[in-house]
């Protein structure tokens, strides 16, 4: 009855305990359920013929040889789709994409037709079988090309609009310009100031390539006039409001179901042609039609991330304090604009470039450029351009230093927000929420002896024999996530609060129902762990159920770490709408007031009087058989949570490398990654999310690219090129934390998952050009495979 | 196009179908068999979500024809645990949160279930070189490290007790 404290708060494994996780059973024993495994009855397939070339007007396609083929059973082209309205669909920023290449293509790999057959394998010989002949159009790939005044005019279907979702265009291939902070103080700043330095940098096309691609099974019942989809959604209320938008079927008519998600990364946020496809076809047939996209079309088709072409300018004192900070973004966003930021910002939150340093003005300005690359811009595990203002400020700090000839920790330490200046308002209007960034460096420098490895590398440098250039790379960044209040955040409308259900059942177990959708993060697992605390009800008897828009209560999804920002704030709020109700119950139950009792772990007790309680489950049983007169029956409540502000995660990360002077070979030596993610729900899941980041960040940093030719051929589109790191080259991870929590979330939580792969991209990149930084080297671009570093290396004349 | 049987044991259990020559392993077992643990991930052979074993070989079941299965013994991960009892991988990848979004995972776990038998007392670096066939985008391998690591010590626990 009166067990120890200790054991019935270890019992309910709530918040802070490295809690095993519960949707592991089903994946170990191959008893997940991702879309690809979704089987219906009478159900057939589809694939998508793509344009072999980059930019081309369609003169001709023919349908006929495909469909002699047996088992195909329709080919649909934009000409089909055209009186439905769906050959065009609006995108997540404001612009319009073509669903089918309507009378052009756009990109290589852009959707043309798609072919519906009674297996896979007759969809394939379809596709192949579908002649299109194309009249090839002069392409664009560099976005400063794209601005020229003579440059080929991309998107003819916007001829004369000089007005776009975000202002005025100046030019027929430019989308928007978008600036913020104070240009006239910023440029005042630079004109005076003692010290300043400017760098250029391209942040490459990238890919976040979850294991599993993108795919949907549409079932259009036209008996009922239901449609339900299974999707691989990061956001599947948002894929139904904007599908009910599009078809014209009533919401409520419309269930989307986001299954087991095989990681997501951003990839899965947008509404790509394929779903609207599948959809389409199944409203035309009747029939459930399953698309499931392969590895190539993935990488060439659905969500690029970054393509950022930066140029940053600091402005300091000859000590070191920055002054000013200014940045010119030509932003390339291939042939539709189809990033997946809160559309509000254009550029998302690039403005956190002003990072962990306290800095009086800035000056942000980015130009998005349409070229005859795939669409996107997608958030690749970050918040919305957070990695690429990260990098930009990271890599100027480092720049600074180097011209100043000071050390790199002892630059950012002079120039950090101080723990006492919290919350603090940027030059760029962010409100940081908390922060201790010293604390942290000083634990990092002391874990990895700092000063010893600088002694090291010394040493190492005035030996001509030694055969590897030393590298460390130093990074103390701050992220923004957590999308977002309704005020700044919201996609096509909606309002980017979330939400939670929970039910208490009345024999005590629980079911809590959410707006997310978990990709892995092992929402089933920590989430209940949130309700566990704040209920008393161990988390093995709560069960976490999302991404079914029939039963989840609306939200707007899983990226840019706003999951436990948001959903998990909602959830604190909605078990406090119950903890507050069975607190009456409990006072009714022991003819006592409210003010009598007080909480303990899993019951409310009288004051002072252990042997009187009520457990929460004894509330739930009496919350429906016996409420006090007056209080409806029931124990559930349900919370929107519209967060008042961002919450900004930090971290600090040291990385050491050791290149070889003859093949520009890079060891990962070591990797020291601090994090403060404010509270800690989990700390296994809280690692291993770490790990995972800290892996991509490695992968961007090192190799990851999409490149085209000059006639807009993607290069290395498939696994044998991309760069996807395997157990063998991926280094050895340390990991380290303090915690900071956020005071204005309910349960003092930030949000980890993308910080290591935000914080880790610069790590990399600061260690790399640190080996050559005694050579007066101060920048160059990922990735850094051994090619390019070898490049270098000859650059400087150690290589031959 | 006309179809060949193709006759094989197939998780202990003796199975015969009618398949298109050119029918995949991966697709033959998903989509006839309804065995969708194995995941398909690249068509490629690169990223080992489909890995099965075959006489006693990890294959990449993506890029292998049903029929080159004939008279074979083939195991996938829905056949790893016995009567309800987790194998030690399985146990391993559980107890070390080795697995996230969990697609690549009965990848993985045929792959440990085969690298354990030709090493069974793996260091890391060999774990890290026996394991680099597959590849996981969730974890960074560190704790699917672990948990072979885990796995092994389990295995050659009850190689002892038996």
């Amino acid at each position: 009855m009166n067990a120890p404290l200790s054991d019935r708060e270890k019992a309910l494994m709530g918040m802070g305990e490295p809690r095993l996780r519960k949707e592991d059973a089903r994946f170990i024993q191959g008893k997940g359920n991702y879309v690809d495994d979704i089987k219906m009855p009478n159900m057939v397939h589809m694939d998508i013929v793509r344009s072999s070339v980059a930019h081309a007007r369609i003169k001709r396609i023919n349908k006929e040889a495909a469909l002699k083929i047996p088992g195909v059973i329709a080919v649909l082209t934009a000409e089909d789709l055209k009186p439905l309205k769906l050959h065009w669909m609006p995108t997540l920023a404001g612009d319009v994409a073509a669903v089918l290449a309507d009378e052009k293509v756009h990109f290589q790999m852009q959707e043309v037709a798609i072919v519906i057959a009674e297996d896979r394998y007759s969809a394939a010989d379809g596709v192949e079988a579908v002649e299109v002949e194309y009249e090839e159009l002069p392409v664009v790939i560099d976005p400063f090309e794209a601005l020229k005044p003579d440059a080929p005019v991309l998107r003819e279907d916007l001829a004369g609009k000089t007005e776009g979702a975000h202002g005025k265009r100046y030019h027929h291939n430019h989308i928007f310009t978008w600036d913020a902070g104070n240009k006239e103080t910023t440029d005042a700043a630079f004109a005076s100031a003692p010290v300043t330095v400017k760098q250029d940098m391209h942040y490459p096309r990238v890919h976040p390539c979850p294991l599993e691609t993108c795919g949907a099974v549409a079932s259009f019942d036209p008996i009922r006039g239901e449609l339900t989809t299974y999707i691989t959604s990061q956001a599947p209320h948002v894929v139904r409001t904007v599908v009910s938008m599009l078809s014209g079927i009533p919401e409520s008519k419309v269930r989307i179901i986001s299954p087991d998600i095989g990681g997501g990364f951003g990839n899965k946020v947008g509404i790509y042609p394929g779903y609207v496809c599948a959809i389409v076809s199944s409203i035309v047939l009747g029939r459930p039609v399953k698309w499931v996209e392969d590895r190539i079309e993935n990488l060439s088709s659905t969500a690029f991330a970054r393509d950022y072409h930066m140029t940053g300018e600091l402005a300091a004192t000859t000590d070191g304090k920055i002054l000013a900070l200014r940045t010119n973004v030509i932003a390339d966003h291939g042939a539709f604009d189809a990033c997946a930021d809160p559309t509000k910002f254009p550029a998302g939150m690039f403005h956190i470039v002003s990072g962990s340093y306290d800095i009086p003005t800035a000056y942000c300005k980015v130009d998005g450029v349409y070229t005859n690359k795939a669409p996107g811009g997608v958030a690749y595990r970050c918040s919305f351009r957070v990695t690429e203002a990260v990098y930009l400020v990271e890599r100027m700090v480092d720049v600074l230093a180097q011209k100043l000839g000071m050390d790199k920790a002892e630059i950012r330490a002079k120039n950090f927000i101080k723990r006492e200046q919290f919350p603090y308002t940027s030059a760029f209007g962010f409100e940081y929420d908390s922060g201790d960034y010293q604390t942290a460096l000083d634990k990092v420098l002391t874990a990895v002896d700092y000063k010893g490895l600088r002694a090291e590398q010394a040493a190492k440098r005035a030996d001509p024999h030694c055969p590897t250039l030393m590298g460390i790379g130093l990074v103390t960044f701050t992220e923004v996530v957590g999308a977002g209040p309704s005020k700044i955040c919201d996609i096509l409308g909606v309002g980017m609060f979330d939400s939670c259900e929970i039910r208490v059942h009345p024999t005590g177990s629980a079911i809590a129902r959410m707006g997310t959708i978990s990709q892995g993060q092992g929402h089933q697992t920590t989430y209940a762990q949130i309700i566990a605390t704040e209920l008393g009800i161990p988390s093995e008897v709560i069960q976490v159920e999302e991404g079914d828009t029939n039963t989840a209560p609306y939200g707007l999804g899983t990226y840019g770490s706003r999951s436990t920002p948001v959903a998990g704030a909602a959830i604190a709020m909605a078990a406090r709408k119950i903890h507050a109700k069975a607190k009456k119950i409990a006072a009714h139950l022991m003819e006592v007031s409210e003010a009598d009792l007080e909480w303990e772990i899993d019951r409310f007790k009288v004051r002072g009087d252990d042997a009187k309680f009520k457990t929460m489950a004894q509330i739930a049983w009496a919350s429906y058989n016996s409420p006090p007169p007056g209080l409806e029956p029931g124990l559930e409540a349900v919370h929107y949570y519209d967060p008042p502000n961002f919450t900004f995660p930090f971290g600090i990360y040291l990385c050491v490398v050791d290149i070889d002077k003859g093949t520009g070979e890079t060891k990962i030596r070591r990797f020291y990654a601090l994090d403060d993610c404010g509270t800690r729900i989990n700390p296994m899941i809280i690692e291993g999310q770490i790990h995972g980041g800290l892996t991509e960040g490695f992968a961007v940093a090192m190799g990851q690219l999409l490149s085209f030719d000059k006639q807009g051929n993607i290069q290395g589109n498939t696994l044998m090129d991309y760069f996807l790191p395997t157990a063998v080259e991926t280094p050895h991870w340390e990991t380290d934390h303090t915690v900071t929590p956020s005071p204005h979330h309910p349960i003092g939580a930030k949000g980890v998952a993308e910080s290591p792969h935000v914080g880790s991209i610069p790590t990399f990149t600061s260690a790399m050009v640190d080996a050559f930084a005694h050579l007066g080297v101060t920048h160059f671009n990922m990735p850094h495979s051994a090619y390019r570093v070898w490049q270098q290396l000859k650059a400087v004349g150690i290589a031959s | 196009m006309s179809k060949k049987i193709v006759s094989m044991h197939l998780n202990g259990k003796a199975v015969e179908e009618a398949v298109e020559p050119r029918t995949l392993l991966i697709h033959f077992l998903r989509e006839k068999m309804n065995l969708t643990g194995a995941h398909i991930g690249c068509e490629t052979s690169h990223c080992g979500a489909c890995t099965v074993d075959i006489d006693g070989q990890s294959v990449k079941a993506c890029t292998h024809l049903t029929v080159q299965c004939e008279g074979s013994d083939v195991k996938t991960v829905e056949g790893l645990a016995n009567a309800g009892v987790l194998h030690a991988v399985q146990e391993g990848f559980y107890k070390e949160h080795g697995l996230q979004c969990g697609f690549c995972t009965p990848g993985m776990l045929m792959r440990a279930y085969r690298f354990l038998q030709d090493n069974p007392n793996p260091t890391e670096q060999e774990v890290r070189v026996g394991m680099s066939g597959n590849l996981c985008r969730c974890t960074g391998y560190q704790n699917i490290v672990k948990a072979v690591m885990h796995a092994a010590a389990a295995l050659q626990q009850q190689a002892v007790a038996a």
